[in-house]
């Protein structure tokens, strides 16, 4: 997928060994596997005080015409968020890491590996590790009777194309960065994109500040995965998946032009 | 005459204003062993990782194996191998694993990567160490273990970025040994040293960089030949007169090099110009005559010492 959405781009920055830098974060994450394992448990944590704080507190919510839930409304937004946290966590500060302390891509761009294989080998890594955690979460909404359809294994495919856009965003923008201060920045525009996306509340209760939530990445991944769990297909679907394709072909972009001009003075 | 494997034609690097290659002209050929000489900042890291192609060139051409770093970056690299000045090994991974991984990175099989990472810590001495993560090993033992990860995708040439800056001296005459080695297996090998007994020792053929600009090229011993004497006589005289016995001396030697602690004296017989000074009336501290090196050349072609 990442060698298509690249060819718009120059030879430099053709993809063609991405899942070596994976191979090589499979081996090295063989002794902080408990660092991988960790990250499941985030989620769950949030669905299980979601269940005890709210539980049938509020009554039900429309989406798509269709009456949720509130318990069942917030859930997939939580299961969005956590493929959004998860992929930010990996493509920024992980990255910064291996870009400016550990090194590790200055070895590999001194092989056949070109700035485009690292970018997207990280992102691909970023997609893995969230779409894991992502069945994890499903499966543990599934049995605390928050899935009632065959239709919300659609939340998986919509959580890698949140994870795939973040993790793009996140590692062009990690290549901005001039030190471990401005992962505070990171943190920042989190908290804001995580509580105003259409998360707790539907878009309607926002009113006339409706048009700010469109703004936020998430909430189009949010809609989408809200959508599948709540097995609603919607037209406006398209447009959600659309804003999260071209965001992350641009941000891939931008990602192997820095590492470029980073790495090869 | 073969194809050179590498050829710079008026090669410059500029970061900004400022310019660190200023227009070289350097071909090796195929079994050589090339060295560039010079001080910190002369450009030769620079003119390295353009050569690596892991940088692009501002201007002037530049071929490897007859393939031009811009367009043919990938195939370039995967026939070459690069230690570069500061190790960048993997530090979240062990030896071995460095090696395979590495490997991987050049598309080898895993068999491959294994059978080869074997070798190579055979002749790296690193064996025992195999499974050590990377941050528990001396800097000597990361130098080799940067050396054998270079050679694991069997390079046409390698290229090594001030290979034995900072080790003691045993630690380097093993290196020196190990690069010996693959001089005679028939590796193309091009370095950077600042240091004149490596590059006498190593290169067949060398160029002294100075300020970006290359001031001098020619086997270690034609240097030595062209731009010194064949003797130096090193004169001490007490802390801070130096300056005053430069007339005294004049015409003792072919030239004179007077440093902040010790006055050279370039002479083919460094005896006789002994001799001479004493008949002189001065009275040296001490007094010591030695063959003249690398570290010579350069002093005279750039007034300035080569040492940190
Ligand atoms: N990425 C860079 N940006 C700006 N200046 C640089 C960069 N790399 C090297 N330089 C400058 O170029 C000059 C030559 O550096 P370098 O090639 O590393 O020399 P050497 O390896 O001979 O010590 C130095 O003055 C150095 O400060
Ligand atoms: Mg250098």
């Amino acid at each position: 997928m990442s060698t298509g959405l690249l060819r718009i781009v120059p030879p430099a920055y053709v993809v063609r060994r991405p899942h070596r830098m994976i191979e090589r974060h499979l081996v090295a994450y063989r002794r902080q596997w408990l660092i991988v394992v960790s990250g499941f448990f985030e989620p769950l944590f949030y669905l299980l005080s979601m269940r005890a704080g709210l539980g049938d507190l509020v009554g039900t919510v429309s989406v798509g015409g269709q009456q949720v839930p509130y318990d069942m409304f917030v859930a997939p937004a939580l299961m969005a968020s956590s493929a959004m946290n998860g992929a930010i966590f990996d493509s920024t500060g992980n990255v910064l890491h291996r870009l400016k302390y550990a090194r590790i891509y200055d070895a590999a761009l001194a092989t056949p590996m070109g700035p485009a294989d690292v970018a997207a080998g990280e992102i691909g890594w970023a997609l893995i590790r969230g779409q894991l955690y992502a069945i994890s979460f499903l499966a543990v909404m599934a049995g605390m009777g928050l899935v009632d359809t065959w239709w919300s294994l659609l939340a998986l495919p919509a959580c890698a194309l949140i994870g795939l856009t973040f993790a793009a965003i996140g590692f062009a923008g990690t290549t901005f960065m001039r030190g471990w201060s401005d992962m505070d920045i990171v943190t920042t525009l989190m908290m804001p994109l995580f509580l105003f996306s259409a998360t707790f509340f539907p878009t309607s209760a926002y009113g006339s500040w409706a048009w700010v939530v469109q703004l936020s990445p998430l909430y189009h991944g949010v809609a989408l995965v809200r959508g599948a769990c709540a097995g609603v297909w919607t037209t406006s679907m398209l447009a959600h998946i659309a804003v999260l394709v071209v965001l992350s072909m641009v941000a891939l972009v931008v990602a192997a032009r820095r590492l470029d001009t980073l790495l090869r003075k | 005459m073969p194809e050179p494997l590498i050829a710079a034609h008026q090669l410059v690097k500029r970061f900004g204003d400022f310019t660190a290659v200023d227009g070289i002209d350097v071909e090796v050929q195929p079994g050589e062993a090339f060295g560039f000489l010079g001080p910190n900042g002369a450009g030769k890291s620079s003119t390295m990782r353009m050569i690596a192609c892991v940088s692009a060139a501002t201007s002037g051409s530049l071929r490897l194996f007859g393939l031009d770093p811009a367009t043919h970056g990938r195939e370039i690299r995967g026939r070459i191998g690069v230690v570069p000045q500061l190790d960048t090994l993997d530090i979240e991974l062990s030896v071995q694993e460095n090696l395979w991984i590495y490997g991987r990175y050049f598309d080898l099989s895993r068999a491959e990567c294994r059978r080869r990472a074997t070798e190579l810590l055979e002749f790296a001495q690193l064996t025992e160490r195999a499974d050590s993560v990377v941050d528990t090993l001396s800097g000597g033992m990361k130098r080799r273990l940067s050396i054998a990860r270079s050679l694991i995708n069997e390079p046409q040439l390698l290229l090594l970025d001030e290979p034995t800056t900072g080790l003691d001296p045993q630690a380097r005459h093993v290196l020196w040994d190990r690069l010996y080695r693959l001089k005679q297996q028939g590796v193309t090998l091009v370095l950077t040293t600042h240091y004149m007994d490596e590059a006498e020792q190593l290169c067949d053929r060398l160029v002294v960089m100075d300020q970006g600009r290359i001031v001098a090229e020619g086997s270690p011993r034609s240097l030595i030949d062209r731009y010194a004497t064949r003797e130096v006589l090193e004169l001490r005289f007490s802390a801070g007169t130096n300056d005053s016995f430069a007339d005294a001396l004049h015409g003792v030697g072919s030239r004179l090099e007077v440093l902040p602690d010790r006055i050279l004296v370039y002479a083919d017989d460094g005896e006789a110009a002994l001799t001479e000074t004493h008949h002189r009336g001065l009275q040296p501290e001490s007094a010591l005559v030695r063959r003249s090196s690398l570290e010579d050349v350069f002093l005279l072609l750039t007034g300035r010492s080569l040492v940190d």
